[in-house]
């Protein structure tokens, strides 16, 4: 019998642009990694512009862990370096060749490996960075080893894909993946279902699965992680998704580096939103191109809550499996504050919609209007409505703006990550930037060794 | 609307830092964000939309929620003098609504000049927005008083609140209590003659009239209040400005907590502590006042205008729901037990909600502090096990 949990308090957000359940191809040659996509870490390049590359050959590695490298998705030339203020790193554009020739590490089973060869393989071909590592929601060190491990088999943000459509017919390619984690780490899986997970995830063995069930942010992991076992200090846990055990386990079965992702086109102003099967790091121009309505846009790589605007001719987030296109809501409103504005979203009952923004299925339009100016915190007690953890968010949003470490860890700083305020900076009265705010904490905690 | 926006198109630049006018830019951008909703857009990172409401709106719906009992309050002024005189039968009911409009209109003009000024001000030297705050502030002062409080008395508190209640520890949002009472406390304890006694709570009084409030009967020594039931349930009875209907208080409650700008778990236990305490004198019995039927203080004084509008004031209540519950509760237990027992103040729930005010962080205190403590030990047990 597998372990049920409840997660009741939590807000489902309800969009249009749900994308419809096929799968199509695009073709595309324009493909890039970006280093600020990742958390926490300063890139060194191993390539130049016009360097040739193949399929899984390495292009950067990080700087604070040498030995974690990002591989290139496709084979052709790296057509530019593009680089911001200070020479930030923004962009490593490779042009394809169409050929994807791949570079061999060599087809091996799990089980004549031992944990280090498994861990040796995953550095080698770029996979380990599909790992992350809570706290800090960072890539995990080349040595390190986690408490437990959480395969993520469902997401429960606005508009999220499908993951069974994500990974349909790659169950072998799962398991592998599951057995080599198991076998580099021997500590224990746990896959994390809802009641929509198929036959193909719930099936996999070696695997601990549980069933959870609420709303979002069920699907977040420092959610799950709470119910499993709550991150103490000190603590590491790993996780990925299902879409990402298929391209360790492929790595083992095909000895390559498997650079396609199905992906999620969602939102409001794609006229035809479904799935398509993309190349990591694919530009999105030929996706969107001519397939979203003529107003001002904003494109997401991720999803609405805690994505990154891209341009429309911008490239897919690494650990990205979605892109969202919403209204761009650069507009002024008269005295829009004190207006009926019945069809805007608010949970806050000054609003129709805010009489049933817990229970309503219905979509909702959104865009991306603050609708209000940043203030103090005035209001109490609403981000409890959207908190599932244990954690008093208010209290730990002040600690993090006054930098108090000691504060920020009695309050449970390494729990959570940005992804869980999410809700909190979209119902926060006082417009501030929540994510940013955790996020920052979180970085000023990393800083100091903790 | 097309005007108003090209005004503020225009004259953005002379606003500007470095610009002569620059002094006057918070002042610029609150009419601009007041007329409004600016078009900023969510940052590149992070939740790419936002809820509808913002402060502007929620703290309008507490100015509205405040209206019913302005109004009745303004209304009251004038009967109380018409009654006073003896007149109030033959006159006319807007030449009574007048009367008191008139008495309490000067009242919230020069609460919301002096302390609008001291807000802009403050904005503007901290290099801020404006904060929509002041506007129930600016409102509750002018409640809160009795109708023959002097205008430059008012000045002086409207002054005291704003800055020692507020501005000093770093304007709305920072402030730990709550600006409108630090205003009264301080006419309260600075001018006791024109704040308390039987003399103040009617307007242009005869001689020869004694208009003591039901509390200060009470406190006299009378069994129960002269004023029925009916009378202190609609608000035909002394009292400051907007205190003295429960009716038009439980009006502007619905709002609050129909929209849920107010917290009912603070409203709630208030009520809840003031029936406990009440019923605990009553259970005592020592003098009459002990034995006033415990559900008699809900309608005397501002009981009820403190648990609708001053004790749920957000910033400076507790934080935390449970803390609400524990502060709530202890304001109305509080409030009750300073009425009874304390001679020298005829009302309580002032000092209770300031004193709780001052207490509410001491109570998140140890609520978080369970959160935490229950952190450390499940952190102990798994070293252990380790």
């Amino acid at each position: 019998m597998t372990k049920v949990i409840k997660i009741p308090k939590g807000l489902d957000i309800h969009l249009f642009g749900e994308a419809e359940k096929k799968v199509k191809t695009v073709d595309e040659n324009l493909f890039a990694l970006k280093p600020l996509d990742i958390v926490g870490i300063t890139p060194k390049l191993l390539v130049k512009e016009g360097d040739n590359v193949q399929v899984g050959s390495p292009v950067f590695f990080i700087k604070q862990n040498p030995k974690v490298k990002f591989v290139s998705p496709v084979s052709g030339q790296i057509t530019e370096i593009v680089r911001g203020e200070k020479r930030v790193i923004q962009e490593i554009r490779i042009k394809s060749d169409g050929a994807d020739n791949a570079a061999d590490f060599g087809k091996q089973s799990i089980a004549e490996l031992s944990s280090e060869q498994i861990r040796e393989k995953m550095l080698e071909s770029g996979v380990w960075t599909l790992l992350r590592q809570r706290p800090y929601d960072i890539i995990p060190d080349a040595e390190a080893l986690p408490e437990y491990i959480i395969v993520k088999g469902f997401d429960s943000a606005p508009l999220a894909p499908d993951y069974n459509l994500l990974v349909k017919g790659e169950k072998a390619a799962m398991q592998v993946g599951i057995d080599a984690l198991k076998k580099l780490t021997s500590k224990t899986l746990y896959l994390s279902l809802n009641k929509e997970s198929g036959e193909e995830i719930s099936s996999l063995q070696n695997i601990e699965k549980i069933v959870f069930e609420g709303k979002h942010p069920y699907g977040n992991v420092s959610v799950q992680a709470e119910k499993i076992s709550p991150i103490n200090k000190g603590e590491r846990i790993w996780y990925l998704t299902v879409q990402d055990l298929v391209v360790i386990g492929r790595l083992f079965l095909d000895g390559k580096y498997y650079n396609k992702k199905v992906i999620a086109l969602t939102g409001e102003e794609v006229k035809n939103p479904c799935y398509y099967e993309v190349t990591r790091g694919q530009n999105i121009a030929s996706l969107v191109n001519d397939n979203v309505t003529d107003k001002n846009l904003r494109y997401i790589s991720g999803n609405v809550l805690t994505g990154t605007r891209i341009e429309k001719n911008g490239y897919l987030g690494y650990h990205d499996n979605q892109i969202t296109v919403i209204e761009e809501g650069d507009y002024k409103q008269g005295l829009g504050w004190m207006m009926p504005n019945v069809k805007r979203f608010s949970i806050s009952k000054t609003f129709l919609k805010g009489f049933t923004a817990f229970c309503s299925k219905k979509p909702v339009h959104i865009d991306s209007n603050l609708h209000g100016s940043q203030r103090a915190y005035i209001f109490t007690g609403d981000f409890e409505k959207v908190m599932p953890m244990d954690i008093y968010p208010m209290q730990l949003i002040k600690a993090c703006l006054a930098k108090d470490i000691d504060r920020m860890e009695e309050l449970g700083i390494y729990e959570v990550d940005a992804e869980d305020f999410a809700l909190c900076e979209v119902i926060d009265v006082s417009k501030t930037d929540v994510q940013q705010i955790i996020r920052n904490g979180l970085e000023l905690m990393r800083e100091q060794g903790l | 609307m097309n005007f108003v926006e090209k005004f503020f198109e225009q004259n953005r630049e002379k606003v500007a830092k470095g610009q002569k006018l620059h002094w006057l830019a918070s002042t610029f951008e609150a009419f601009e964000s007041f007329s409004f909703v600016s078009n900023k857009t969510a940052k590149t990172k992070g939740a790419h939309f936002r809820d509808g409401i913002d402060s502007k709106r929620a703290i309008i719906v507490v100015v509205i929620a405040l209206i019913p009992a302005l109004l009745f309050g303004m209304y009251n002024v004038g009967w109380q003098h018409f009654n006073a005189l003896g007149q109030v039968c033959q006159t006319r009911f807007w030449q009574i609504f007048f009367y008191g409009f008139l008495k309490v209109l000067p009242m919230i003009v020069i609460s919301y000049v002096v302390g609008l000024f001291i807000e802009f001000m403050f904005a503007q030297i901290r290099n801020e927005e404006v904060n929509e705050g002041y506007l129930v502030t600016g409102l509750l002062i002018p409640m809160i008083v009795p109708p023959t409080t002097p205008l430059w008395q008012l000045v002086l508190a409207v002054i005291f609140g704003t800055l020692i209640g507020k501005e000093v520890f770093g304007g709305t949002g920072m402030n730990f209590m709550n600006p409108a009472l630090v205003a009264r406390a301080f006419l309260f304890f600075a001018y006791p003659s024109q704040m308390s006694g039987d003399m103040v709570w009617i307007c242009d009084m005869p001689d020869g009239v004694t208009g003591a409030t039901p509390l200060g009967e009470m406190l006299a020594g009378a069994t129960l209040p002269a004023a029925s039931v009916c009378d202190m349930i609609c608000g035909f009875i002394p009292g400051s400005v907007g205190e003295t209907s429960l009716i038009a208080i439980l009006i502007g409650a619905c709002l609050l907590l129909c929209t849920g700008i107010a917290s009912w778990r603070i409203m709630l236990s208030i009520f809840c502590g003031g029936a406990v305490m009440g019923i605990i004198f009553n259970l005592i019995g020592a003098n009459a006042y002990m034995q006033m039927p415990f559900w008699y203080h809900f309608l005397l004084g501002g009981f009820a205008f403190g648990a609708v509008f001053m004790a749920t004031d957000p910033v400076t209540a507790a934080h935390t729901n449970k803390g609400k519950y524990i502060y709530g509760f202890l304001i109305g237990l509080l409030a009750v037990l300073i009425r009874v027992v304390n001679p020298a103040y005829p009302e309580g729930m002032m000092l209770a909600i300031l004193l709780m005010n001052v207490f509410a962080p001491l109570i998140d205190y140890y609520v978080v502090d369970a959160n935490i403590k229950r952190r450390k030990k499940r952190m102990a047990t798994a070293t252990d096990k380790k």
